[in-house]
């Protein structure tokens, strides 16, 4: 009986395994990234006050990422006021064109926070394959919902995600 | 009695299970449980090869190769362990030849306090801008010169950063020979000063000592075991203004990469940027000056690289401006970049309904300018001199490039790209492959639907070296968010010898849902240099079929 007892304990402990593998309700891990200005933060102090948050992996050399964040930065005023949500841009840009992020952000006067993983510390932390990456964050920082690439349109579904968390309703996924 | 212990067990694996299945009891579930986190990313790519002897695609006698890897990554509490299993039965063509088999040559685990954060096992560390360390992974190039040691960073009071390292660095399945160790500190004075903290002006200085060893083996030469070097940086900024620079200096490293002569190795690099709303300008200068700088003398390639010598050209994106690609040359170059960028804002008269964005760069790299010391005199070996601040004759590399971005309206939008590029292959690729200056021409349009989106991609390279003339169209049809749908055609049309003018065609669908995207594709791939963030390997002929499955969990 003892034997089957541990068998089961050892199968519970699998399914937590399992559980922990789910894709929702990861806190954000800890890494050391910089502002444009050459500030350090850590990304386990991202919050936003209750509200969701947004975490976009993008680089100046990379095109969709950019149409990803053009298109939110179209409508972002409107998301920012509806549901209090922020939107974190990381740049994994190196050395050879960190200095460039600033150029761009402000050349397109996106109103997004911006820090740069120059050694993609972060990027490897939130386990991105590859990039334009999208996490979103619910009011406690929780990472629920995660996507991978870009395609045209695929604003809108972010946009409805936010407003469920906004809400308090839950996600379906 | 059994029955009910046996039930209580169930009842005790089987909750979890059910209450996962809604975040808000998962997270009380798995904080109860008190297991951490597990999370991780997997890849694999694999490829089924056809032979075609026109274009010099070779008979792959395994028939498939498949690159693939797990990224495991477990944290509880102020601990973070993680394991990469990777596989390579046999690798990708044109991997790195020591990409062979399988194993675990990444793992490590971390202990992270407020002000302390200690690292055993695989890590990946840059020092500044990189110029004396920067270890790090481009794991589609199949670069990985993670080091294997330990790891200690600290922040005593807030402002100031520490760290220390020591280990080996990793070379495919095993290690290199050399032993590198390192300090670097950082002062950040808006952090550290409390007064500071809201003035306009933001200022850091930062330094670091890095050292390898390596046992002197040569029969002949007297080689230094240990070779040092230093790096001091420093960032600035105020309002829309930002300049950062840093100076480094290697003493003598005779090495393959250097033809074992006895000159000590610097580099400088300057970056300044004034940026406004719609409006930014960037100035990019570097010298670099014998430092090629690897943790083996004999390693060539992209293999057991300490040092990162960031190229500053523009990172081009479209396939027909990435022919020619540029690596930065850690032997010797001075180079340059200069980008404008301008937003014509929404409703001004170029700007029309959503603005339009002009970008504009000119950067280049030109050889030192340097004297060869005639053998008999050179008794130490050194090699040749270089002075400083003159530029040498030799035109490595030239881009010119415009772009254009315009949205028209909801549906419509389009970038147009032209540049100039001088291309000296001789020097960046292969000896006796001359100059090439090359023409090339870009439209790229989109067209938004209700659901999708349509895209055209059109290239063309005018030129009357290498392989002359090119075409490129590209049709791209994303249906919906999860499924696209791609077909290519590259062309070499010019070509001189008209029976070499092939068609390098490929059609691929792919899949994409959250953080799962499957992608499979046919077609031919031309021979080449392929390159990720200015890094850059060369890529032989093939034809077949390739599936790519990449997923984060």
């Amino acid at each position: 009986m003892k034997k089957l007892n541990y068998t089961l304990l050892l199968i519970c402990g699998l399914c937590g395994i399992v559980n922990a593998q789910a894709p929702l309700g990861k806190p954000v891990p800890s890494a050391d990234i910089k502002t444009l200005d050459g500030k350090n933060i850590n990304t386990s102090t991202f919050s936003n006050n209750g509200k969701p948050i947004i975490i976009s992996f993008w680089a100046t050399w990379c095109k969709p990422c950019k149409k990803e964040l053009d298109a939110i930065a179209e409508q972002y005023e409107e998301w920012v006021a509806q549901t209090g949500v922020k939107l974190i841009a990381v740049s994994i840009d190196d050395s050879r064109s960190a200095l460039k992020v600033g150029g761009e952000v402000k050349s397109k006067d996106w109103k997004f926070d911006i820090y740069i993983d120059e050694n993609q510390d972060f990027k490897r932390a939130m386990s991105v394959n590859s990039i334009p990456y999208t996490f979103i964050l619910d009011g406690r920082g929780n990472i629920v919902w995660q996507h991978n690439s870009y395609a045209e349109g695929d604003e809108a579904n972010i946009y409805e995600i936010i407003k469920k968390l906004a809400s308090g309703e839950k996600l379906n996924e | 009695m059994i029955t009910t212990k046996i039930l209580q067990s169930i009842l005790k694996c089987a909750l979890p299970v059910l209450a996962s299945s809604t975040l808000a009891v998962a997270q009380v579930n798995l904080n109860t449980m008190g297991l951490g986190e597990i999370h991780g990313n997997f890849q694999a790519n694999a490829q089924y090869y056809i032979p075609d002897s026109t274009i010099g695609a070779a008979d792959v006698p395994e028939k498939m190769l498949f690159n693939g890897f797990v990224n495991i990554l477990y944290t509880k509490g102020k601990f973070t362990a993680g394991l990469r299993y990777e596989n390579y039965l046999n690798a990708l063509q044109g991997y790195p030849a020591g990409y062979k088999g399988t194993g675990i040559p990444y793992r490590f685990i971390t202990y992270r306090s407020d002000f302390l954060e200690i690292t055993a096992g695989s890590f990946y560390e840059q020092f500044g801008n990189g110029l004396i360390l920067r270890t790090y992974e481009e794991r589609n190039l199949g670069l990985d010169n993670a080091l294997d040691g330990v790891r200690i960073k600290a922040e005593p009071v807030k402002g100031i950063y520490l760290k220390g390292l020591i280990g080996k660095q990793r070379s495919f399945f095993t290690q290199g020979p050399g032993i590198v160790r390192g300090i670097d500190g950082e002062i950040q004075f808006n952090e550290l000063f409390a007064k500071l903290a809201d003035k306009k002006l933001i200022f850091g200085i930062g330094g670091g000592f890095l050292s390898k060893f390596q046992e002197d083996k040569d029969p002949t030469l007297v080689l230094p075991q240990n070779v040092g070097s230093t790096a001091v940086r420093f960032n600035l900024s105020r309002n829309n203004f930002s300049l950062n620079g840093e100076y480094a200096y290697k003493i003598n490293d005779p090495s393959l990469d250097n033809n074992f002569i006895y000159k000590h190795g610097d580099a400088i690099l300057l970056q300044a940027l004034y940026a406004t709303k719609g409006f930014a300008v960037m100035l990019s200068g570097s010298r670099i000056d014998n430092m090629s700088f690897r943790s083996d003398r004999t390693a060539q390639l992209t293999n057991l690289l300490i040092n990162y010598i960031p190229a500053l050209n523009k990172q081009h994106t479209y396939s027909l401006l990435t022919f020619y690609p540029y690596a930065a040359q850690s032997k010797g170059e001075m180079e340059f970049s200069s980008e404008v960028k301008y937003k014509f804002s929404k409703g001004s008269l170029l700007g029309g309904e959503y603005g339009t964005e002009i970008l504009v760069n000119y950067s280049g790299s030109n050889s030192l300018d340097t004297t060869n010391i005639s053998i008999d005199k050179d008794t130490r070996k050194k090699g040749y001199t270089s002075s400083y601040f003159s530029i040498g004759p030799q035109v490595y590399f030239r881009d010119m490039y415009v772009e254009i971005n315009k949205k028209f309206n909801k549906q419509w939008k389009s970038t147009l790209a032209y540049t100039y590029q001088v291309y000296n292959k001789d020097v960046i690729q292969k000896p006796g492959t001359g100059t090439i200056y090359a023409n090339i021409a870009i439209v790229d349009i989109t067209y938004k639907m209700n659901k999708g989106a349509l895209r055209m991609e059109a290239q063309h390279m005018a030129t009357k070296q290498d392989q002359q003339n090119w075409a490129y169209l590209l049709l791209e049809y994303t249906i919906n968010t999860n499924w696209y749908v791609a077909a290519g055609d590259l062309y070499n049309y010019g070509n001189d010898h008209a029976n070499e003018r092939y068609h390098y065609y490929n059609i691929s669908a792919g899949f994409i849902k959250e953080a799962n995207r499957i992608e499979l594709s046919y077609g031919k791939q031309r021979a080449g240099v392929f390159c990720v963030g200015g890094v850059c390997r060369n890529v032989p002929a093939s034809n077949g079929v390739t599936l790519t499955i990449t997923s984060s969990f």
